[in-house]
């Protein structure tokens, strides 16, 4: 668009320290606060979500969901919607009788349900109709005749009942999964700790709320083909799952996800309204589409898991921790999803921040008769993050130490491998530690405020990236393809997903700098399995460093064949030549040179068509035990939070101040868009601190609404001074980490020590209300209790090997 | 299939003509009628602002508007913001501020915003969060809009001021 180029783009951001270049390259794109190439659409209301999607003959899908949290579907009787003028089909469970998941240990969802009911909204028939209304009325006509079971609500329940249980499969009764792990000697540890400390503590569940409701249209072709426009974070992983549950080859599948209206993880499963309206379009040989309603949005779900967690740490006087035994117990709701993976995350990264030389993690999770938990930004760490940091802050008070100094005095190492074995490559939680201190006078203010006013600290770390892909294979996690136009244009495909976060501008990004072009001569194609290569999706903060790598490395493909053209027409060696800013010229003689666009025209004339490739795979992790694929990652965010805050002592009403956040990226490749993700970051840990709440009554959910489910407004937002640290990681693109998810993570524990600091009084559960404040306050306030449970024998996993070892 | 009536609007200036069912929101007419898209939904029951659009110049939901109200009245949605070719200032300075992340919520906040600046050019900060408080956003914390809001009021204003009036 014309318009996007007038943009004067002026530096809003102040620009972080200059960091020493990465190479000798000096970079033009990357480090600059520009606009997203997709930013006039979306002003503009140009950008096409799935909703807006619309198509000659499409009919509208609706589904029929059940009333009963726990209930044997005996019948489902659909003629009479079938009569109704306007249905054009009807669906139910056994006609998609094959079962799908996002892990391959967890294919335990239905498109429709066919045998049993596990929540209230668990989807048991489906109708596709000339439009919503006649869809909508039709559902009143189909019949399901129930035997209504028992619910299991609760993770105590979930443990207690052998006998009714939400699924048959799993060690026993409603345990989905347990995890027991053991990493150096233990007692030992404890044995020579000066001090031993044990807490509990509850984080409630809660929910991603994307602005946009969850969509989908579907259209089989008369050629037999299957095209599915999704608002998915994983058209990667639909493509497969709708391969499976259709019974179609998936090289006739097409899946193609839509720019999101947010997703926080609420949209990386396959879901079984993609599977729905698949089939419907089968039956009819007409699109069809449906939308989520926002009630069934809170069916949907995969958010946080409701967490109960017990810690265990032993210190030295000087706060150095000689053992940690960690438990948690998730609540998992219906259906396995990522939860696996979120069980195993809620214990891998407890090692990564401070030097935990002996571990043992200990973790169960269950299933219960309420809508199915996932993964939510942050993935399975911020509960056990709230956790830690809040269970050091009551440890360095027992010893007489600074919160600010324990932390700093115990960081890990930089490029060591942790007790688990998770390999760190840079480590800036010193310098973010040091800067959110110095910037928010942390260690001249805490404890000494007034009465009513804290001040709290915290700090985390999360994975820029899984290491593993959720299907154990040897291909790459990323490819990037290149096309060069003679008119000097480049396309870049990649399945890299736009959820809001700026994939698409990070590619364009990357490729115009390794080219010497503008972004604006960059058109992205993404996240579309017929043209684009395979990216795994926008999950796990992993796409700037994968993607950028595969962008960087099919840019690098094409530069020397360029390169060595305008070379042979100048007559100046290729290795003094540069490109940039639409040029490539002599580094010694800038004047000497010719345009892009014709050196690649006297490039193709050389070659032919001009394109190339470039894909990602994270180096291989040290660590080899079972239930070592959670955890390991190309490298590792850092963040530190302060927060200060007001407690009304009368109404228990909390006012935050301010909020100061530092987090190492590595290195910004666009600082404007870092802030963004870390302001809306502290947005949602916010939210998830102070109100966030999933919670159920009588086996529904409590509230299903934008009203009820309170998230915070433009009024409750603090303001917030975000602070970039750069350690130029050697794994990423220029240097760059992930900083859309990590920065949640301290934010939650900061305000709840902040709580402390402010009226004297621990609240171990989140999210602090204010009803919470005053009964914490009359001494009202239980500590959280967590299931007596015995886990298995630990897995006692020998240390590496130093050669293992070494291999950093 | 409901029975239709034949609807006089005035939608971004131009006169329109639509045939729907009488109780089909303005946002349903927009969106599936007139196929002007950039106007979502968010919650369908006035809730969270996404759906915003002005009429006669203010704010209204229009999930909770029936078109039927609105004969003879002045309908703006996000693809009417832009004068002819360029684009409405707070739109520039959403797009160089950040301050759409996925976009979703943008036009609702953009049509909120330009009502509001409309009615207060020089706002104070607190006075911003207030107008725009009815408007959920989840992806950016409102800090980037809060600053685009400002930098579009101080853009606005100076032309004000060099136009002499």
């Amino acid at each position: 668009m014309a318009v996007a180029t007038k943009i004067g783009v002026k530096p809003r951001v102040k620009a972080p320290s200059p960091p020493k270049p990465a190479s000798e390259q000096t970079l033009h794109i990357i480090g600059q606060p520009l606009p997203k190439v997709d930013a006039m659409a979306k002003v503009c209301g140009e950008t096409v979500f799935v909703d807006d999607l619309s198509l000659p003959r499409m009919l509208y899908c609706k589904i029929k969901r059940s009333p009963h949290p726990h209930a044997r579907i005996l019948k489902v009787d659909t003629t009479g919607a079938q009569r109704l003028p306007g249905v054009v089909a009807t669906l139910v469970g056994w006609e998609l009788p094959i079962p799908f998941g996002i892990l391959p240990v967890s294919q335990d969802e239905h498109a429709l349900a066919i045998e049993k009911a596990r929540f209230v909204g668990d989807p048991v028939a489906a109708v596709a109709a000339v439009d919503e209304e006649t869809a909508e009325l039709a559902l009143r006509h189909i019949d399901v005749t129930y035997q209504v079971l028992r619910p299991i609500m609760s993770i105590e329940e979930a443990l207690e009942e052998e006998e009714v249980r939400v699924h048959d499969y799993g060690p026993r009764g409603n345990i989905h999964k347990t995890v027991s792990l053991q990493f150096g000697d233990l007692e030992e540890g404890f044995r020579e700790a000066d001090h031993v400390r044990e807490d509990t503590f509850f984080f409630e569940g809660n929910t991603h709320l994307p602005m946009e409701q969850h969509a989908a249209v579907a259209s089989y072709g008369a050629d037999g083909k299957m095209t599915l426009w999704s608002s998915t974070q994983t058209p990667h992983y639909v493509h497969r799952a709708l391969a499976k549950v259709l019974e179609m080859p998936a090289s006739h599948i097409r899946v193609i996800a839509c720019p999101n209206g947010g997703g926080f993880g609420g949209k990386s499963d396959p879901f079984n309204h993609e599977m729905v309206v698949a089939k419907l379009s089968m039956k009819t040989r007409r699109p069809v589409k449906v939308t989520l309603t926002r009630e069934e949005v809170f069916y949907c779900h995969r958010g946080r898991h409701p967490a109960k967690m017990w810690i265990k740490t032993g210190v030295k006087r000087d706060g150095a921790i000689t053992a940690m035994h960690f438990r948690s117990f998730l609540d998992g709701g219906a259906y396995g999803s990522y939860g696996v993976a979120s069980l195993y995350y809620s214990g891998a990264l407890q090692t990564v921040t401070y030097r935990v030389p002996r571990y043992r993690f200990e973790g169960v999770r269950v299933f219960t008769n309420k809508p199915p938990c996932g993964p939510k930004r942050g993935h399975g760490t911020p509960q056990p993050r709230f956790a830690i940091e809040c269970h050091l802050d009551k440890i360095a008070e027992e010893l007489g130490m600074d919160p600010l100094e324990l932390r700093l005095r115990h960081l890990v190492e930089p490029f060591s491998v942790t007790v688990n074995q998770m390999r760190l490559r840079t480590v800036g939680l010193k310098e973010c530690l040091e800067r959110v201190a110095r910037r928010s006078g942390f260690p001249e203010k805490h404890g000494r405020l007034h009465q009513g006013v804290g001040i709290g600290l915290a700090a985390s770390a999360y994975i820029s990236g899984a290491g593993l892909p959720i299907y154990w294979n040897d291909l790459p996690h990323s490819g990037v393809q290149l096309k060069l136009d003679r008119g000097g244009g480049v396309t870049a495909f990649c399945g890299s997903t736009d959820i809001g976060q700026g994939s698409d501008s990070v590619l364009a990004y990357v490729v115009a700098e390794e080219l010497g072009v503008e972004v604006s001569d960059i058109r992205v194609v993404t996240a579309d399995t017929d043209l684009t290569p395979v990216d795994l999706g926008s999950y796990s903060s992993r796409v700037t460093l994968m993607m950028g790598n595969a962008a960087i490395e099919a840019a690098r493909r094409l530069k020397p064949l360029i390169l060595n053209e305008v070379s042979r027409e100048i007559g100046v060696p290729a290795e003094r030549l540069r490109m940039a800013h639409r040029r490539v010229f002599d580094a010694r003689h800038p004047d000497k040179g010719m345009s892009f666009s014709e050196a690649v025209v006297l490039t193709e004339a050389k070659h032919g068509t001009l394109g190339s490739t470039g894909s990602y795979r994270p180096p291989p992790s040290p660590a080899r035990y079972k239930g070592s694929g959670v955890g390991p990652s190309p490298t590792y965010s850092y963040s530190a939070c302060v927060v200060e805050l007001q407690v009304d002592r009368d109404t228990g009403r909390i006012t935050i101040d301010k909020i100061w956040i530092a987090h190492d990226l590595g290195k910004a490749i666009n600082p404007l868009l870092a802030i963004g993700q870390i302001e809306g970051s502290v947005y949602m840990g916010l939210g998830e601190a102070l109100m966030e709440e999933q919670v159920f009554r009588l086996g529904a959910h409590k509230s299903p609404s934008l009203l009820e489910y309170k998230s915070p407004t433009f009024l409750e937002m603090p303001p917030v001074e975000a602070i970039l640290v750069e350690t130029l990681d050697p794994e990423g693109p220029y240097g760059a980490k992930e900083c859309g998810q990590g920065p949640l993570l301290p934010v939650i524990p900061a305000l709840v020590n902040a709580i402390y600091d402010a009226i004297g009084v621990r609240i171990d559960e989140v999210p602090v209300t204010p009803a919470k404040i005053l009964q914490a306050m009359e001494g009202r306030l239980r500590a959280p209790e967590v299931p007596s449970f015995t886990f298995p024998e630990p897995l006692r996993v020998p240390p590496l090997s130093p050669i293992e070892g070494a291999t950093i | 299939m409901s029975e239709r009536v034949l609807l006089h609007l005035r939608v971004n200036g131009e006169p329109v003509e639509v045939a729907a069912p009488v109780h089909k929101t303005l946002l349903e007419v927009l969106r599936e009628e007139l196929r002007l898209t950039g106007t979502k939904h968010g919650c369908e029951l006035g809730e969270c602002g996404t759906c915003t659009v002005l009429v006669d110049g203010g704010p209204v939901l229009s999930c909770l508007t029936l078109p039927i109200e609105l004969e003879g009245r002045e309908v703006v949605t996000v693809e009417g913001m832009s004068h002819q070719s360029t684009p409405h200032p707070l739109q520039i300075a959403f797009a160089e501020i950040g301050a759409a992340q996925c976009g979703y919520c943008t036009p609702g906040i953009l049509l909120a915003a330009k009502s509001f600046l409309d009615r207060n050019p020089r706002p104070s900060r607190l006075e911003i969060q207030e107008a725009l408080a009815g408007n959920l956003c989840r992806c950016t914390g409102y800090l980037q809009i809060l600053q685009a809001v400002e930098l579009a009021a101080g853009r606005m204003s100076k032309e004000l001021g060099s136009s002499g009036e």
